[in-house]
């Protein structure tokens, strides 16, 4: 760098400077930020993984103050709770989307849209107080039905999102050649691009099953809770959200080994279904990058 | 590609009875109509939403009107309510998760977008994505074992120590408060800053960048005065995003920000926020006013999430557009 | 069948076959709600009558008195329990009339985490009023330390710890304070959810044993089984006679013993700052709160029956947790009343 005058390199020293001190702070934002996982699966696994026991599974929760029991009605109750949301979300979600896909016009497609949207963005505890006012009072009692339905509204948005997005991304060639060929609108769209979209729909789907399984917020006045079992759709349930909010802010040692162990099995779930989803969605499209 | 169907749906109903029968046997007219019906459920359900939130919550409305914002006594005996102390608890843990959030989402998010190379980039956007499905209830369990005793006997104390001169600092350190509950909502929306500024900075042309470092600015000067300012619009739609999305955190607030409704300049001190008070008290708001209450704090929450919604999805769809525009 | 068919197909049997199997074992479920004072041995009876009686399960959720009174006043649960006896304005709002059956005799106490305490600390009226209305903010205050002579209370401030929530528990204890403190009686008063002057919040008697087991220097009150299942303390208050009194089986009994004989028809009655030398000076009675008209009929028999055995053999198991028995004229005034229930 002879000729240069002294300036000129000395201040490029110093951007030169600046731009390894900045670069190398951003890897450490970066880096704090995917430690913050590591740091939630490992303290999760280090005590939850100690408190998993056969009897968590398959008992029911003790007395207050009793050790031992276990959360076997809150598993189920989730797992009712779930099925009761895919049976509202899965269909509205769906067709919707594919309404907005295939055969939506100009303002009624955007009023759909918008309003989707709004649904999505509204806090899930708010979700919770219109599931309470319209099945709650209602039927003058908590119950899974109250429970599964506000799970299944929260479940509608996202639903249409990617069935919508995954319909679009169907080649318009393959619509083409199925019309050539004679189907009619509907058989293309059955028999040609749901097929072909299936499984972006499917991965969807189950990151959208993943998200609500761990809502609490709604549950806490549709669901409420119980200590026993819950036969059929009417009473109110246990769920492994709730159960870990509860057991966490009690002052119980066991109950808070309890809520560690529920917390690793669903942060497990939740996760293994990200993990699934998310590696089937990619292995199929391949994002180009500029 | 239209068919017969699709320009039909464009221009009304048809009504020309020949080709709608035959359409109609042929099933397209069943199929629109059904996707149609299941549609226009999605906008019945969310009007009826709205509804009843407003019907709900018309006592109240009625009692106090607007005042209702401005009041800061939320008191169920004497049936005097006034959402202030939960505004304030909501914005105050918001700005705070937001303070630490946005710098270290937007740095990170720079780091994957601009720096690490693609393999590393995706996989750590891969993981940071997983952050975001983590169950707020399990960040509450979390920061109940975990970050409560380490605000008591760490970081507040270090904190006042340091900076107890500003009346942020002040007062006893409980463990819970605004700065707990603000930390956890930090972690929570970092993941959706990173991975929405991540895409915003990609959706930049590479010209942009090119052009800078052929005039010989080094790769942080590049990505600093160039590209984020190109995208900043789109990394402003991100943070609204965030914004909306911490507005309506519920269970890791709940059980991180001491329950108590006051307005207190320290972020030590316990708050309430909206989502927090609606949680706790909604099963046992033993008078209608005060169920009412509780409703129309709801209907102010989602007015508030509606309103920052809408303007996080316009900022994004602009620099989406004007990056298509450029090319 | 196309891959749509075929999922829906499945999704449709899985649901009904599931529905089904779960209808079919149909055990009578009475749902119930309330407070969090006496959940221990509520848990305790639900879980031994249920024992007892395989195909009746009743459902306690311990969310606090003021969700017991709402929830029973909405009908959304078939019955409700409080420390804290319904107003008549609250009596007023339900379609039915609401009646009150004592349980148990518990005592509200207070308990702390003071650095380097291990004795049992005792505790003036004044003191506690002062305490909790945020006057009184540290550990060696004279009014506390000149009572507890010999015990080295730190120089530290008082973290308050209170309910967040609607608590008959809260009930009690401001019930008591405005008994004893004129400044808290105008400036607070009595309910379940007061404007706190200070102090954290915690959801349920849970949640505040919680709090206080977590922070340092902290005060708040708990039903006396919190503390005790916690290995906490439990301080002793001094009562209307001037002794200084420990909460216990034999204390609450003592305050319940004027009250029993002249017990209202309604079973509703304070006996906080009871008289009597060996009284402990904030304790009381918790109610079941019962429709007086329950259409479902097995639903109705199951409360009834309950409602039997609770004041026969459950009252042996009230002990064991640290609560009193019910004196027996008011046993033999509630099995009178069960038949109100119709």
């Amino acid at each position: 760098m002879s000729g240069v005058p002294w300036s000129v390199s000395a201040s490029m020293t110093w951007r030169k400077g600046v731009n390894a001190f900045m670069l190398g702070l951003t890897a450490i934002c970066a880096l704090l930020a995917v430690s913050v996982l590591f740091f939630v699966l490992g303290y999760l696994a280090y005590h939850g993984g100690r408190s998993l026991s056969w009897d968590f599974f398959t008992k029911l929760p003790k007395p207050v103050g009793e050790t031992g029991g276990g959360m076997a009605n809150a598993i189920v109750g989730s797992a009712k709770l779930l099925l009761l949301a895919s049976l509202i979300g899965v269909p509205i979600g769906f067709l919707g989307g594919v309404y907005l896909a295939e055969f939506g016009g100009r303002t009624f497609a955007f009023l759909v849209r918008y309003t989707t949207d709004l649904l999505n963005g509204v806090p899930s505890i708010v979700i919770g107080i219109f599931a309470y006012t319209i099945v709650v009072l209602k039927m003058k009692h908590f119950s899974t039905l109250a429970g599964g339905i506000a799970l299944g509204f929260m479940m509608i948005p996202i639903a249409v999102r990617s069935t919508e997005e995954f319909l679009r991304a169907v080649p318009n060639s393959i619509r083409e050649a199925s019309m050539a060929l004679g189907a009619s609108k509907w058989r293309t769209i059955v028999r040609v691009i749901i097929p072909a979209a299936i499984r972006g729909i499917v991965t969807g789907i189950m990151l959208d099953l993943a998200r609500v399984a761990g809502e609490t917020a709604p549950l806490l006045f549709t669901a409420f809770g119980n200590r026993f079992w819950s036969p059929g759709w009417n009473q109110p349930t246990a769920s492994l959200p709730v159960m870990i909010y509860t057991y966490a802010v009690s002052p119980y040692d066991d109950w808070h080994r309890q809520a560690w162990a529920a917390g690793l099995v669903l942060l497990g779930l939740v996760l293994l279904t990200n993990i699934i989803a998310r590696v089937a969605l990619s292995r199929g499209n391949i994002a180009p990058r500029t | 590609m239209t068919t017969s169907a699709t320009t039909a749906v464009g221009a009304g109903f048809p009504w020309d009875p020949r080709s709608w029968v035959r359409r109609l046997r042929s099933g397209d007219e069943i199929a629109h109509l059904i996707t149609f019906l299941f549609s226009s459920s999605i906008i019945f359900i969310t009007s009826w939403l709205v509804f009843e939130l407003w019907v709900n919550s018309s006592l109240p409305r009625q009692k106090f009107g607007l005042s209702f914002l401005v009041t800061r006594i939320w008191d169920p005996i004497a049936g005097d309510f006034g959402a202030l102390p939960f505004i304030y608890g909501t914005v105050v843990t918001t700005v705070v998760g937001l303070l630490i959030a946005v710098p270290l989402g937007i740095g990170a998010a720079i780091f994957l977008a601009e720096l690490a190379p693609p393999k590393i980039s995706d996989s750590l956007s891969f993981l940071i994505e997983l952050l975001a499905a983590v169950p707020s209830v399990i960040y509450g369990l979390l920061a109940v074992f975990i970050l409560i005793p380490l605000m008591r006997t760490t970081i507040q104390p270090f904190l006042k120590s340091t900076l107890g001169f500003l009346p942020f600092f002040t007062g006893p350190a409980y463990g819970v408060g605004f700065l707990t509950a603000g930390i956890v909502l930090a972690v929570m929306i970092i993941p959706f800053i990173i991975s929405v500024s991540r895409e915003v900075l990609l959706s930049v042309p590479g010209d942009q960048r090119e052009a800078a470092l052929a005039l010989g600015a080094t790769r942080w000067e590049a990505t600093w005065k160039v590209v984020v300012p190109f995208a900043r619009v789109g990394i402003l739609g991100s943070v609204f995003l965030a914004l909306a999305r911490a507005l309506g955190e519920t269970m890791a607030v709940t059980m991180v920000i001491g329950n108590n409704p006051q307005v207190s300049a320290s972020l030590f001190a316990p708050g309430y926020t909206i989502a927090a008070v609606i949680a706790n008290e909604f099963t046992e708001a033993t008078s209608d006013l005060y169920l009412q209450a509780l409703v129309e704090l709801g209907l102010v929450l989602f007015l508030l999430t509606f309103i920052l919604n809408g303007l996080a999805r316009l900022l994004i769809l602009l620099t989406t557009q004007k990056a298509g525009a450029h090319e | 069948m196309t891959i749509g068919k075929r999922i829906a197909l499945a999704v449709v049997s899985l649901t009904l076959g599931v529905t089904a199997a779960l209808l079919a074992a149909d055990p009578i479920q009475v749902t119930g709600a309330g407070a969090t004072f006496p959940y221990p041995i509520y848990s305790k009876w639900f879980d031994v009558y249920h024992n007892a009686h395989p195909n009746i399960q009743i459902n306690y959720q311990s969310q606090g008195s003021g969700a017991g009174i709402r929830q029973v006043i909405a009908g959304t649960v078939d019955f409700g329990a409080t420390d804290g006896p319904m107003t008549d304005e609250q009596l007023a709002q339900a379609k039915v009339k609401i009646l009150h059956f004592p349980t148990v005799l518990g005592a509200d106490v207070a308990t702390y985490n003071v650095e380097g305490v291990t004795k049992d600390l005792k505790f003036t009226p004044s003191a506690l009023a002062g305490i909790f209305l945020g006057k009184i903010t540290k550990w060696n205050d004279p009014e506390i330390a000149k009572v507890n002579p010999g015990v080295n209370l730190p120089n530290a401030e008082i973290v308050v710890v209170h309910r967040s929530d609607g608590s008959g528990t809260t009930y009690i204890w401001t019930d008591y304070l405005s008994k004893v403190s004129n400044e808290w009686k105008t400036q607070v008063g009595t309910g379940p959810s007061p404007r706190w002057p200070v102090g954290l919040g915690g959801k349920g008697n849970e949640g505040v044993t919680g709090l206080v087991k977590q922070t340092p220097n902290s005060i708040g009150y708990v039903e006396l089984i919190y503390a005790l299942q916690n290995q906490m303390p439990a301080a002793l208050v001094q009562n209307s006679s001037g002794a200084f009194i420990k909460a216990d089986l034999a204390s609450v009994t003592a305050a319940a013993a004027g009250a029993a004989k002249d017990i209202p028809e309604d079973f509703r009655v304070s006996i906080t700052n009871a008289p009597g030398k060996t009284a402990y000076p904030i304790a009381s009675f918790t109610w079941l709160l019962v429709p007086a008209q329950i259409a479902d009929a097995s639903k109705r028999d199951a409360i009834k029956g309950f409602i039997r055995w609770m004041l026969a053999d459950g009252q042996k198991l009230a002990e064991p947790l640290a609560y009193a028995p019910l004196p027996k004229e008011v046993v033999a005034k509630e099995l009178k009343a069960i038949d109100l229930i119709q």
